[in-house]
């Protein structure tokens, strides 16, 4: 054999050898994720009943369960969702349809740049400095909403600016052509167009804020509660009350942490059964997410 | 649209003149009254911003009324709940940098391999399908991650490695790195292919493999993309805190053994706030200082990066 045809059998060998490193790799992570829930599963399936859910935490492993985690859960990720969709979604229509480009623009497009980048613990200390001791509004669900909105904000304006970009020139000058307004065309074409990817975004977004710990706990979140906040809903005029927003809580992910944390075997075990809830929740959230961006993709021709 | 009252006045003859003047003057003001609220929403991130910095910069500020700066940086103990208090940030830094090094020891080469199969090697079906599941991985909990690096991690590390604690930074970080595997490659995937074909094909013509084309041609191209991955892995990684403080122990630590266990810089904000400090107290006021130290560790990579790429930038 010539040089030549060493070289190129030797070159030719890598390029394949690269190809299996690289199938590892990816596989790589998945084993590594395979792994965790199977982990979760052997240690947590046990705890898993009826009882599990509707107990509050308790001192014997045994006894202890997650209503107030979940139920804080969800009243906090009402409050985050109602907090970061509006205004993400305002804030990437004016930056998409309405924004000059000036100097402005480019400051608030390098500072969102950079807000994805800053660690979630940071907005944990703000929102103590801001919120729970110049603002008065307490270590509570309303203090944990307005920070994890804060937290996700830049995540909803960069989905809802992608979603916006999809939709063709053609779409806003026929609306145009008709004699519609700016507003008008925004709202009855541009938005129910991207309606899809806004809403993949908003899913992924709520999914990475249900499962974050470390600026609740900053702020102030208990461990260990065993009552739940006033309801919504009352029998006397006027119907609605808003006490649960000023109420303390508790979130899935504190009360997993509270458990991992005990030196105790039994406590781990409810710790991996509320570990399973928490991705049984945002692996559903994250499927119906990427479900969407398929069916959205699929579905539209312009 | 026929609900729309606008269409009317085209058609109904007997609508005055001033009417439609009127209801175009009122739907002028209107549009911009909505431009000013969109444009407001687009403000809140910066508003948002100078909360992060003023919040950290004010309570900071009256942490060094009490500690001098010298101290803060030279001091070997971080005692602060303790009754001989020592204010010194570096066991809190070596943890972080520890804990970050051994992530991105783990994440940016299997990242960049990852990044160089999926857009190189893999077809398109493959493609399709190890993608969205190779990006659940950073769609779970961090707190669970927690969980398996202290109880399936360590254990299993511990059979290679007798004497490894219970409580190490080696597995916190190992369990960090695979975490955020997924932010390195989708970035670096991305940068690898918005290299224009034509560059592909000369290589290819050339006779070069696509090994050959992959790390000679397309990864020097796609260089200041690739950078900006590894910045954003850089910084999850020392703002990840749940992981480190369930796996790696909450002593702080000076040690650059990642054997050993170790608080960071996260771990210690949240191990004050779960306890109950009294507002205004100095405890209360150095998570504030540690938060400052944190944002200004991200920030002077982020501008590392920043011109790192300037310096490579390729213009095709």
């Amino acid at each position: 054999m010539t040089d030549l045809e060493k070289n190129t059998a030797r070159r030719k060998i890598l390029d394949g050898l690269f190809a299996a490193v690289g199938l590892l790799a990816t596989f790589f992570g998945m084993i590594t994720l395979a792994a965790l829930i199977i982990d979760l599963t052997i240690d947590g399936s046990g705890r898993l009943s009826w009882r599990f859910f509707t107990s509050f935490p308790s001192r014997f492993p045994g006894q202890a369960g997650i209503l107030s985690a979940w139920v804080g859960s969800t009243l906090v990720m009402l409050v985050t969702a109602l907090a970061a969709v509006p205004m993400g979604v305002a804030a990437g229509v004016y930056l998409e349809e309405y924004a000059a480009k000036n100097w402005l623009t480019a400051i608030i497009e390098i500072n969102i740049a950079n807000l994805a980048g800053v660690p979630s613990i940071v907005y944990g200390l703000m929102a103590l400095g801001l919120f729970v001791y110049q603002l008065n509004i307490g270590h509570s669900i309303l203090t944990a909403g307005l920070t994890l909105g804060m937290l996700i904000l830049p995540i909803v304006i960069v989905a809802t600016r992608e979603a916006i970009r999809a939709v063709p020139g053609s779409m806003r000058e026929a609306a145009y052509a008709l004699g519609a307004t700016k507003w008008q065309t925004v709202r009855d074409h541009v938005l129910p167009y991207s309606t899809g990817g806004i809403l993949t975004g908003v899913i992924i977004a709520l999914s990475r804020a249900i499962g974050e710990t470390a600026p609740l706990i900053t702020i102030g979140a208990l461990t260990f509660i065993a009552f739940l906040p006033g309801s919504p809903v009352k029998t006397d005029f006027p119907f609605v009350s808003f006490e649960w927003l000023m109420s303390p809580f508790t979130v899935m992910p504190i009360q997993m942490f509270n458990w991992v944390s005990r030196p105790q075997h039994e406590f781990h075990l409810n710790a991996a059964a509320a570990g399973l809830v928490l991705i049984a929740m945002t692996l559903t959230m994250n499927g119906i997410a990427i479900y969407l961006r398929y069916r959205f993709r699929k579905n539209i021709r312009w | 649209m026929a609900k729309n009252p606008e269409i009317t006045y085209s058609t109904g003859k007997d609508l005055a003149a001033e009417s439609v003047f009127g209801r175009v003057t009122w739907q002028r003001l209107r549009e911009r009254v909505i431009e000013f609220l969109l444009f407001l929403a687009a403000l809140s991130s910066i508003a948002i911003t100078l909360g992060i910095v003023g919040i950290l910069l004010y309570e900071s500020q009256q942490f060094f009324e009490h500690v001098s700066v010298v101290e803060f940086l030279t001091d070997t103990q971080w005692t602060v709940l303790f009754a001989d208090p020592h204010y010194g940030i570096m066991p809190l830094v070596t943890g972080t940098i520890v804990t970050s090094a051994v992530a991105l020891l783990v994440a940016l080469p299997l990242g960049t391999i990852i990044a160089i199969y999926l857009s190189e090697y893999a077809n398109v079906r493959v493609r399709e399908i190890l993608k969205p599941l190779l990006e659940l991985l950073s769609a779970v909990p961090t707190v669970v991650f927690g969980y398996f690096a202290l109880l399936f991690v360590t254990p299993l590390m511990q059979a290679v490695l007798p004497d490894l604690s219970g409580f190490n930074m080696l597995s916190a970080g190992i369990v960090i790195g695979i975490m955020i595997i997924p932010y390195v490659s989708s970035l670096s995937e991305d940068a690898l292919k918005a290299v224009p074909v034509h560059i592909r094909e000369g290589s290819y013509a050339m006779g070069a493999t696509r090994l050959q084309t992959s790390l000679r041609v397309l990864v020097p191209s796609a260089f200041s993309g690739i950078a900006s991955a590894y910045v954003l892995g850089f910084s999850r990684a020392v703002g990840e805190t749940m992981i480190v403080a369930i796996a790696a122990g909450q002593q702080p630590n000076l040690t650059l053994n990642p054997m050993e266990p170790a608080a960071t810089i996260t771990t210690y904000i949240v191990q004050v706030s779960l306890g109950d400090l009294p507002h205004g107290s100095i405890a209360y006021q150095s998570i504030f200082a540690a938060g400052l130290t944190l944002m200004l560790m991200t920030l002077a990579f982020n501008i590392a990066g920043y011109l790192l790429r300037k310096r490579f930038r390729e213009i095709y």
